[in-house]
């Protein structure tokens, strides 16, 4: 019993501490001599496992490069622990405390900018429509009657039912569990379309068994700046991650990054994304900034 | 976190004219058509699978009930829902046919009948063999003996453990979202993310689920206490003092 209540004072203590250093993540760093990245499991080409507890993508090498610069200012070597996030976890691990920096896929929009901060945008989503080549679909006007599949958890869809009411054009929505899942309705028939980020509709039309069959098309249905996320009211780190994007924009790193991401083969399966940079991503290069998905949708 | 919950999520509009309130109950309803549905199926396949696995003189019924129990309750769930959804259509075109709400609902039928069959047998085995032979000596035929004596009697033990696999049922409903079919649980992950608002989203699905699985733990003690013969099941003698 007593063994108990210590262990429950040290847990106390050590969240009480987590959250006294929580806005100061660089000081917290270097006590520490450990930083938390966030990581995804299937975020397409920004975030994704390769097994074994090893990550990778574009994002999460935009944030080593970050960490390279934060050890640089604690002047010592970081020992890096990857956490595993979710759609559902992901903000609440980054406001207690728990993730220092997420390198997942996460929209910067209005809401979630009450909670947590952002990095300046490096890479801005476009929702797409995957269908099959031989469907005949060209538009969402043509999704009139039909089965339209998204992934459970995701706000894709509502997007399109949004636009869907405005155009008088109805449709079923069908949820995949996960991406897979989703492209899995396309695939077997269940549904007539995919509604999804173009990255990730991409990548999964690369890496199904005939990429032929699938095809993006229609109009672009939204515009998202996904971001790399951290904690709220840290303005010295989010300087440092800012500063370092700056830097990589500006000696070509990033689009040397996004040409290796998205344009050439990746693991595992060593395919191509075959998604060019889009003009909304180039933009937000060229003018660095962390306005959330609403002021996107205005201009 | 520090936020205070804002109920009135509930009244936003989900973009396509229905609220979010509105959306929560058509899926609950969802849940309940899925659960009830498959309790119908899990409760006939069961009661028959679990008496063919006792018939004194029908190896070949028993052999295949035994293969029935043992096939449904050695995959997991999520997997034979994905099999009936995805697989089966695959081999047998016909089933591309078959709505999906009918694929879910038998899926998860056919793994309940498999741990009520179970149940079913337990119940027959634990009444004393002279249940048996008082209707051999009544001229009853097997199924007479069954009708009359046996299952009367063997439901009455079970009704306890029938009553938490309802509840269970109505809870395991929650994997039917995995194939799209619009319940709770798809529900709760669909609209946290569309209104960022988790906490009240998914205390509302909370209260419902346990509402329900309430109402049916309620429904069959009712059921069990008209059922109730006083005397009888202690009269077997090894069906245990309930």
């Amino acid at each position: 019993m007593k063994k108990h209540l210590l262990a429950f004072a040290v847990a106390a203590l050590a969240t009480g501490g987590a959250f006294a250093q929580a806005s100061d993540t660089i000081a917290k760093v270097k006590a520490s001599g450990t930083i938390t990245m966030g990581v995804r499991d299937s975020s397409g080409a920004l975030a994704f496992t390769l097994g074994d507890g090893k990550y990778t993508g574009f994002h999460y090498d935009v944030c080593q490069h970050i960490i390279a610069n934060l050890e640089k200012v604690v002047g010592k070597k970081l020992d890096i622990k990857y956490q595993l996030v979710t759609s559902q976890n992901r903000i609440p691990l980054v406001q207690n405390g728990t993730v220092d920096l997420e390198c997942g896929s996460t929209t910067n929009n209005a809401t979630r900018q009450k909670d947590v901060a952002f990095a300046n945008t490096v890479y801005v989503e476009e929702v797409r429509i995957a269908v099959k080549a031989n469907s005949g679909i060209t538009s969402i006007a043509q999704l009139n009657g039909k089965n339209v599949a998204t992934t459970t958890g995701t706000t894709s869809v509502q997007l399109l039912r949004k636009n869907e009411r405005a155009t008088g054009v109805d449709f079923k929505e069908v949820f995949g569990k996960d991406h897979a899942d989703s492209f899995l309705l396309l695939e077997s028939g269940r549904a007539d379309a995919f509604v999804m980020d173009g990255q990730i509709l991409a990548g999964n039309i690369s890496t199904s068994k005939n990429p032929a069959d699938f095809k993006i098309v229609g109009e672009v249905l939204s515009v998202e700046p996904i971001a790399i996320m951290l904690r709220k009211d840290d303005p010295a780190f989010k300087k440092l991650a800012d500063d370092t994007i700056a830097s990589m924009v500006k000696t070509g790193e990033m689009a040397k990054l996004y040409d290796k991401w998205f344009m050439q083969p990746i693991p595992p399966k060593n395919v191509k994304v075959g998604l060019p940079a889009s003009d909304a991503t180039k933009a937000a290069w060229a003018n660095l900034n962390d306005k959330p998905a609403e002021d996107y949708a205005k201009k | 976190m520090e936020s205070v919950m804002d109920w009135q999520v509930f009244l936003n509009d989900d973009g396509s004219g229905r609220t979010y309130l509105q959306w929560m109950l058509e899926a609950w309803r969802w849940t309940l058509a899925v659960a009830g549905c498959s309790w119908v199926v899990a409760m006939v396949v069961g009661a028959l699978m679990g008496t063919l696995r006792t018939l004194p003189n029908s190896p070949w019924a028993v052999r295949f009930a035994n293969a029935w129990v043992e096939l449904f309750r050695n995959i997991p769930l999520l997997v034979q829902i994905f099999i009936w959804y995805f697989v089966v259509p695959k081999i047998f075109p016909a089933m591309q046919q078959v709505p999906g709400f009918a694929l879910v609902v038998m899926s998860l039928g056919f793994f309940t009948s498999a741990r009520i069959a179970e149940q079913v047998r337990a119940g027959i085995q634990a009444l004393p063999k002279g249940q048996r032979y008082a209707g051999m000596a009544m001229g009853f035929s097997t199924a007479q003996t069954y009708r009359y004596v046996i299952l009367p009697m063997a439901f009455r033990i079970i009704f306890p453990p029938l009553t938490s696999e309802s509840m269970n049922l109505l809870k395991n409903s929650s994997v039917a979202f995995a194939v799209s079919i619009s319940e709770l649980t798809m529900f709760a992950m669909q609209a946290q993310e569309e209104t960022s608002r988790g906490i009240e989203i998914y205390l509302g699905v909370t209260v419902l689920y346990a509402a329900s699985a309430f109402a049916v733990n309620r429904v069959m003690a009712f059921v069990e206490k008209r059922m109730q013969i006083p005397g009888f099941i202690v009269a077997g003698g090894t069906g245990g003092g309930h």
